[in-house]
């Protein structure tokens, strides 16, 4: 499918959703809506997204959001899928690890790094720092007077 | 003698009992260091439990601070096997962001040069795997014959493990007037040498003993755990990006994506054995037919990208290597991700050990042909 034929069928799936026409085709969703779109993405047998390639996890400055990258094995096509969480300090997006199971390890890597919370993930810690690390290194205000030398 | 158990009792008493055991993080078979929190009962795996994060060096939050042609040089610390694949990808990402197009001979050292790296890199594991089962000789001949590509890197690049060959816009300097010469000779060489590989292991019994039917992972899994590489392709998962979204000059020649459906740990070997065949056959294509031309494109000396998104996928020895680009129009990235092949690898080793003995962990996590550096970041 080419990116006109996915946007129609994607937004008869599901209302509200912005689309972009980037390198791959660029979709925003609502964080309540997202775990509903993404198991919508999964098993719909024309679409079948059965493969997640990236998860990368960004800090907007106001807000903190995630992108997920995801291809089928059978027909590649590519989409984007872009989740904004509400707020900022109380970041929260559901999981998607019970539909690509790849995203259990990575959603622990956003977390760890950007203090995202995904609700209903199975096991929820830090993966690469220490469990009593404070603060998160990717966000954009990030202090840390020893390790970051700003010239 | 009162009060002692007959052996019997103990023994079972023992294999009832659950334990929790450290593997690592200094252990030499987790080729780093690589924490596995195991669960045994006796000698049988219960669960895995991978622990990393012992040499996080936050690669991608260094990246926000310093300039494009600055990020290639750590992209070579990520997964120091696949250098010259990270660093292209990189590059590649770069160059579609500014919409340039490489002269040709760019695109064809490129190619030629990863997948030196990928035979490197396959005879780094070929090596290791034996020795992680025990056959001490094949590390002695896997290095030995590594030893020919990483003198052709550094004569051509200056250096042996970090290259930092591929840059935005080409390469950092030419090839030696060698370089084509000494490949040839490799080449030649190493076509003898393989059969050997095969006489050595690939047809012992206990090597087969110690990985037919062991580690078995389903094509569902492995497309579910984003298993790629020769990893995921030992079960059956086609994951070739040099097949399915030809980058540099992958779209001239003729290979074969190698797959095999068992998605046990014997799989996983043949389909690196193999493609160490292909590698050479991608190398004799190209090598004299290498076009006459400039190595770099002329670039600016700030380079700056557009505003936006940028993603490059391409296939390292170990699976599929991505960057993400955020670009806010400055000199510097204002978010890198690197989507690095060994780490969704890892995430699927718990439901491949469970039930296998303990010392099946072993051949399972070396036929996942893990590189640390890459996976912590």
């Amino acid at each position: 499918m080419n990116n006109e034929e996915l946007k129609q069928k994607i937004s008869a799936i599901e209302s509200d959703l912005v689309f972009e026409d980037k390198q791959y085709l660029t979709i925003t969703v609502e964080p309540e809506k997202f775990k509903g779109l993404a198991l919508k993405l999964r098993n719909d047998k024309d679409l079948s997204f059965d493969y997640m390639f990236n998860i990368t996890g960004v800090d907007y400055g106001d807000l903190l959001g995630v992108c997920y990258f995801i291809t089928s094995t059978q027909f590649s096509h590519i989409i984007e899928l872009k989740v904004k969480a509400k707020s900022r300090e109380n970041a929260e997006i559901e999981t998607v690890c019970d539909i690509w199971k790849t995203a259990e390890f990575q959603e622990r890597e956003i977390y760890d790094l950007l203090g995202i919370k995904f609700i209903n993930h199975p096991d929820l810690r830090r993966i690469f720092l220490e469990e009593d690390w404070v603060g998160y290194p990717l966000r954009k205000d990030y202090v840390d007077e020893v390790n970051i030398v700003e010239r | 003698m009162e009060g002692v158990l007959p052996i019997n009792q103990v023994v079972s008493e023992v294999e009832q009992q659950e334990y929790i055991i450290n593997m690592g993080p200094q252990h030499p078979s987790t080729h780093g260091v690589l924490r596995f929190l195991l669960s045994l009962k006796g000698e049988v795996v219960q669960y895995v439990q991978p622990h990393c994060g012992y040499i996080h060096r936050g690669i991608e939050k260094m990246t926000e601070k310093i300039t494009y042609p600055q990020i290639i040089h750590l992209t070579d610390r990520l997964d120091y096997l696949s250098a010259h694949m990270n660093n292209e990808a990189v590059s590649l990402c770069v160059e579609n962001a500014l919409q340039i197009e490489v002269p040709e001979r760019v695109k064809y050292i490129r190619t030629i040069m990863a997948e030196l790296s990928r035979l490197a890199s396959h005879q780094l594991w070929w090596a290791a795997f034996g020795m992680d089962l025990g056959a001490l000789t094949t590390f002695f001949y896997g290095l030995r014959d590594r030893e020919y590509i990483l003198d052709i890197f550094e004569q051509t690049t200056g250096s042996r493990l970090t290259q930092s060959y591929n840059c935005p816009g080409g390469l950092m300097n030419d090839i030696h007037p060698d370089f084509q010469k000494k490949v040839k000779e490799f080449i030649k060489n190493f076509r003898k040498v393989l059969p050997e590989y095969n006489q050595l292991l690939t047809g012992n019994v206990i090597f087969h003993e110690r990985t037919k039917g062991i580690g078995l992972l389903s094509k569902e899994d492995a497309i579910s755990f984003g298993v790629t590489g020769p990893s995921g392709r030992g079960s059956g998962f086609s994951c070739d990006l040099r097949k399915s979204h030809p980058y540099s000059a992958y779209d001239k020649v003729d290979f074969k994506e190698i797959l095999y459906t068992e998605g046990d740990t014997f799989a996983r070997y043949q389909v690196r054995m193999d493609e160490m065949l292909e590698s050479m056959n991608i190398i004799e294509q190209l090598i004299d037919n290498i076009p006459e031309g400039d190595y770099a494109l002329k670039m600016k000396a700030i380079i700056k990208l557009p505003e936006g998104e940028y993603y490059q996928r391409v296939e390292s020895a170990r699976g599929e290597f991505g960057v993400h680009i955020i670009s806010d129009g400055n000199k510097n990235p204002y978010r890198v991700k690197f989507r690095s092949p060994n780490f969704s690898n890892l995430s699927a080793i718990d439901s491949m050990a469970r039930g296998f003995k303990i010392a099946d962990l072993v051949a399972i996590s070396g036929s996942l042909d893990l590189v640390i550096p890459d996976l912590d970041k």
